[in-house]
Parts: structure tokens; sequence; C-alpha cells
């Protein structure tokens, strides 16, 4: 069919094309290409590929010490990838500063739980709404901010409203339950007005009722058009919320698939040996 | 509300900070001569110390603060005497220049990181310090600076005398505490005290923390090189050891003593170290001894200074009133 270039082959192969087009779906929006990380002699990461469609939620699983975070912490510029690229809405992201790909709409969330231990649940959203608040030094010193501010702390309360801690907007991030905590941590991703987060641990350390209220909000985030990125330990979790689910071992990607496909998979069960049953519950 | 509230001063608090201001205000009426001079140094060192606290709210401990002052006061008691800039130019273009030796030094130095920062930061400011002693030409060697030009008569008030120049330097004081006020509660402000609180976190919300930290050392280094102005003015002479390493530990003992939290640590820190600074004159040889161990045992007994204990009261108050807890 190639050999051909008239016209009306021209225009049934593109047909063609934009019919596949539509059956892959979205483009990608975050695309990791041949992605290394060495630490001194140690390989965190060995060539891995991974491609994320725009509105998806992805899990990333894999045994302790698999690479999920190192892999997390590239993708955000914290650290320099040995090897490899990163593209991010069609642009290299690779080797910029953690703030610059903030900047671009790529947000993280850690596995501790980071936040302004001093700051209270208003101050901890209203200071990361920063890539949002232009003031110029002389408008500090000098001018009239009331406007400025009175916007942001606006746009600040709408954020924690929708994660749930309206009714601790005033009580100091340190005092706070954990479940509050991890979502507040949430909220601080979700004022840099983020296209693509990603979520490391989102559910560590929770009772079940905080993980249900937990799981709710990541599908609200998703349905606000974000495209989510997640590691978790809780497999449950990982298969109830993620459509498709790529799991790391040793640094290497070992195997990707829908959650159904990756329970059943024996690499997969092999990765996790001594721990296989925490593959079963899944399926309960 | 608290003193860390993120809140501004409204209402009654403002009440004691309007007699405090007030007071300084008749003060120079009712004391000798000598207490004015003494009392002008505080303002000074409120400057100094204020200024130093803005640059370790983003964590940066370093040690050329007072080196940064005396770049502030050489430049403006040079550009005065050999120059012939008139006083009151002469001391911005001294905050001027003291902010732009402060981004030079902290430029290269933002790539060290924990220790290697502080210690580096020593060796620059000993850099600077020394090449004062060393170079006769321009900066007088160890003898330093004389007969620089007293400020002028300005709309018939002499400022060369005590009391002018008393209301001089507590306005200046008061306005730069105005301007590091409103830093502070700013969101300006909150972005240096994210990045000291989890510098991780601050930049993968995009803050950009080496120009940060620039920003808040030329901040700081401006109105450092503001006080050396002030005291050249009212010293008519500057020399190296004014600006030496005891210096620097007594600006740490001020704001350590202090607290670095609130706004108001610093100046609490201040008011109270000189206090006993000057009252300790007669026992002048254990002076240093006492000092020391001060900031030691305040170090380890109480660590968030006189203003931790300060909030610590106000939170126990506060909970047996009932009232909402405050931000510690």
């Amino acid at each position: 069919m190639g050999a051909c270039d008239c016209a009306g082959c021209q225009d049934a192969l593109l047909a063609l094309w934009i019919d596949k087009m539509g059956e892959t779906g979205p483009v990608a929006i975050l695309e990791v290409k041949g992605l290394s990380k060495y630490f001194g002699g140690l390989a965190a990461l060995k060539d891995v590929h991974l491609t994320v469609r725009e509105g998806e939620i992805r899990g990333i699983i894999g045994p302790n010490g698999a690479g999920k975070t190192t892999l997390f912490n590239v993708i955000s510029g914290m650290y320099r990838p040995s090897a490899g690229e990163i593209f991010y809405a069609g642009r290299r992201i690779d080797g910029l500063p953690a703030n610059k790909i903030a900047a671009l709409g790529l947000v993280r969330t850690f596995q501790r739980t980071a936040l302004y231990h001093e700051f209270t649940v208003l101050r901890n959203v209203t200071v990361a709404r920063h890539l949002h608040v232009r003031e110029s030094l002389f408008q500090v010193i000098a001018g009239n901010l009331k406007q400025k501010e009175r916007e942001n702390t606006e746009k600040a309360l709408e954020i924690i409203e929708f994660m749930g801690l309206k009714h601790l907007v005033d009580e100091v991030a340190v005092n706070l339950p954990h479940g509050y905590q991890r979502a507040l941590g949430v909220a601080i991703a979700l004022a840099c007005e983020p296209k693509v987060l990603l979520l490391d641990e989102p559910l560590t350390g929770m009772t079940p009722t905080e993980k249900g209220h937990m799981i709710d909000l990541i599908r609200k985030v998703h349905g606000k058009d974000i495209t989510i990125l997640i590691v978790e330990h809780d497999m449950r979790s990982v298969m109830e919320l993620c459509e498709y689910i790529s799991v790391l071992d040793f640094g290497t990607l070992l195997v990707e698939g829908p959650p159904a496909e990756i329970q059943n998979n024996e690499d997969v069960i092999r990765a996790y040996l001594g721990t296989e049953d925490i593959l079963t519950v899944g399926q309960s | 509300m608290s003193l860390h509230s993120g809140k501004r001063l409204k209402g009654w608090a403002l009440v004691p900070l309007a007699g405090g201001i007030l007071g300084l205000c008749v003060l120079p009426f009712f004391v000798r001569a000598y207490l004015i001079e003494v009392v002008m140094m505080y303002f000074i060192y409120i400057i100094l110390a204020q200024s130093y606290r803005l640059i370790v709210t983003v964590h940066d401990w370093q040690l050329y603060h007072v080196v940064l002052y005396g770049v502030g006061a050489y430049t403006s008691g040079m550009l005065a005497k050999s120059a012939g800039v008139p006083v009151f130019f002469a001391i911005p273009l001294g905050g001027l220049m003291a902010a732009l030796v402060g981004v030079a030094i902290t430029t290269p130095l933002l790539r060290t990181k924990g220790w290697g920062f502080y210690i580096a930061t020593y060796g620059l400011a000993e850099l600077i310090r020394l090449s004062w002693l060393k170079f006769r030409n321009p900066f007088g060697g160890s003898t330093g600076i004389i007969d620089i030009p007293w400020p002028p008569v300005v709309a018939g008030i002499d400022f060369s005398e005590g009391v002018p120049y008393y209301f001089f330097s507590l306005g200046v004081m008061l306005l730069v505490l105005y301007f590091l006020y409103r830093i502070e509660k700013s969101h300006l402000g909150d972005s240096f005290k994210a990045i000291s609180m989890d510098p991780d976190l601050a930049a993968s919300t995009g803050i950009h923390i080496p120009r940060h930290r620039l920003m808040a050392c030329a901040i700081g280094g401006f109105f450092a090189g503001i006080a050396g102005g002030l005291l050249v003015h009212r010293l008519g002479a500057v020399d190296p050891k004014l600006f030496n390493l005891v210096t620097m530990l007594y600006l740490l003992i001020w704001v350590v003593v202090g607290g670095t939290k609130t706004f108001w640590g610093p100046i609490i820190g201040v008011s109270v170290m000189h206090t006993l600074f000057e009252l300790s004159r007669p026992l002048i040889q254990v002076r240093p001894l006492f000092f020391g161990l001060s900031m030691t045992l305040v170090l380890i007994f109480m660590p968030g200074g006189i203003e931790g204990v300060l909030l610590k009261v106000v939170a126990r108050w506060q909970k047996r009133n009932r009232l909402p807890t405050a931000e510690t």
C-alpha cells in the first residue's frame, strides 16, 4: 500500500492513521526513554522506558528498593539522570532543576510527610502558590499587596476545601492527624496547578478509613483533568485506582499492563516472592 | 493572636509598640549625653541583627555579616571624605555596596553545603577584612580612616550633634524595621521560611532556591551596610577592628539569645544582651567568658532563645483561657 503515492491513497492512509490514533487514545504527556541512574557503582534505575498518556492514572509498583522513588526523584528534577531522556508534553526536561519542572506543570509529592510544619494549613498552601504569585521586591517593600494576597488566599481556600481540610484551615500543620497531613501534602502540590501529579506513596501509614478517603480524593483530583502517576505499596488500592500498572524490579521495568494481567504475571509474583500474598489481596 | 501567626499586628497589639516608640522619642530629653550615644548603638545593632535574621530565615547562617556592615561603613565614609558625597547620600550608597559585595561573595558559595558554606563565608569575610588592614591606600591599614566629615546642617538642625543624630538613626531604624516587617509578612518572607523548613518541598513547588538565597543576602546586606553608614558618621572614623570575628560572635549571640523564629527575637536579643554588655563594663576582663557561656547555656537550655520562652508562656496562657492554639 505504501508504494502508491497518489492523492487517494494518501488520503486513505491518513484516514487509517487518524483511526489508529483514536484507538491508542490521547497522546503521551510523559515519556521516559532509556533512563538510568547510578549511585556510585549501584544502578538504581537501568534503561527504564515509560510512556504515560494524558488523563491516565498510572500505578508504579515493585518490591522495596526497586527504584520507584528514584524514578520520581529523577523525573521531578531532584536527581540528574545518568543516562536517558525524559520528555514532558513534547519538551525535553531531564537535567532541568526541580523548580523549573514544577513550573512546567509536573509536580510531585513526597514519600515522607513533607509539610511546612510550623505554618498553618492555609499558609502551607498559600506559600505553595509561589508560581502564581507575582510580586516584585519593590511591591513587597512599598506597594499595596492586599488585592494579590486576597486572590491568593481565596485560591488556596478553594484547594483546601477541595481536599476536605476546610475545618482545619487555621490549625498548625504539625498538630494535624496523619491522614490530614497527607491530604495537605497533596493540597500543596495542587497549589502549583499541575497537569501531571506524581504521588509517592500517598497511602503510607494510613488506617483503612483514611485510605478510603485518600483514594476518593485522588479520584477527585484525577477528575480535574490531572494525569496521575502513583507509587504505592498497598496493592488493593493500586489495583482499584489504576487502569494500567508498571512494575519495577531491581531498577528495571519488569512488565506493564492492566491490573488483572499484573496480578497473574509469573515474573511479578516471583519478584515479590515471600510477599506474594500481597498480590492476591487485590482479587478478593 | 501570637507573635508568630503570620498575621500582621493589629488593634491593641499596636499599643505597646506605639508606647515604645514614644518612649524612645522623649528619652534623649531626660538622660545624659553619654546615654544618648549608648542608645544610638542599640539602634545600629538592631538594624544589624534584624538584617542578619532575614538571611537566617533562609537558613544561611553566614559569618560575613559584620564585614558587610564594615563594607557599608568604609564605602560611606570614603565617599563622604574623598569624593565629597553628602553624608545622607553616602549612607544608602554604602548599603548598596554592601549588598553588591554580599551577592558577589554568596554567588560562588551557593554550591557549598552545610559546614562548607559556613567556613567559606568566614574565609571570604577575613579576606575582605584583611585587605582593609593590608592596603594602607585607600583603606588606611590598621588605623583605618579618620576625619570622616560630620553630617551636615539641614533646615537649621545640626546632625553632627548628639540629639539630632539620635533622631536620625531612630528614624532610619524604624524605617528599616518597617521594610523588613513587610517582607516578613509577605509571600516572599514565607518563601524564605519555606526554604529553611524544607528545601526539597520548596523547590518542588517552584521556588528558585539559589535566587531566593541571593535575594535574602542582598536585602540583608543592604541594611547591614546602612547600619555601617550610621555608625561611621557618628564615630567620624572607621577601622578594621570594629568588624572582626569577635563582633560577628556578638551578633550571633544577640540573634541566638533573642531567637530567630519571630520578627521580635533579634530586637529582644540586642536589648537584653547589649544591656548586659554595657552593665558589665566594670568586669571587662571576664566579659567574653560570660558572653560565651551565656550563648552556650541558651543553646542547651532554651534553644528557641528568649523569644521561645515567651512563645511558650503565651501558648500556655491561651490554652488556659481556651483560646485557639497559636502557631508555635
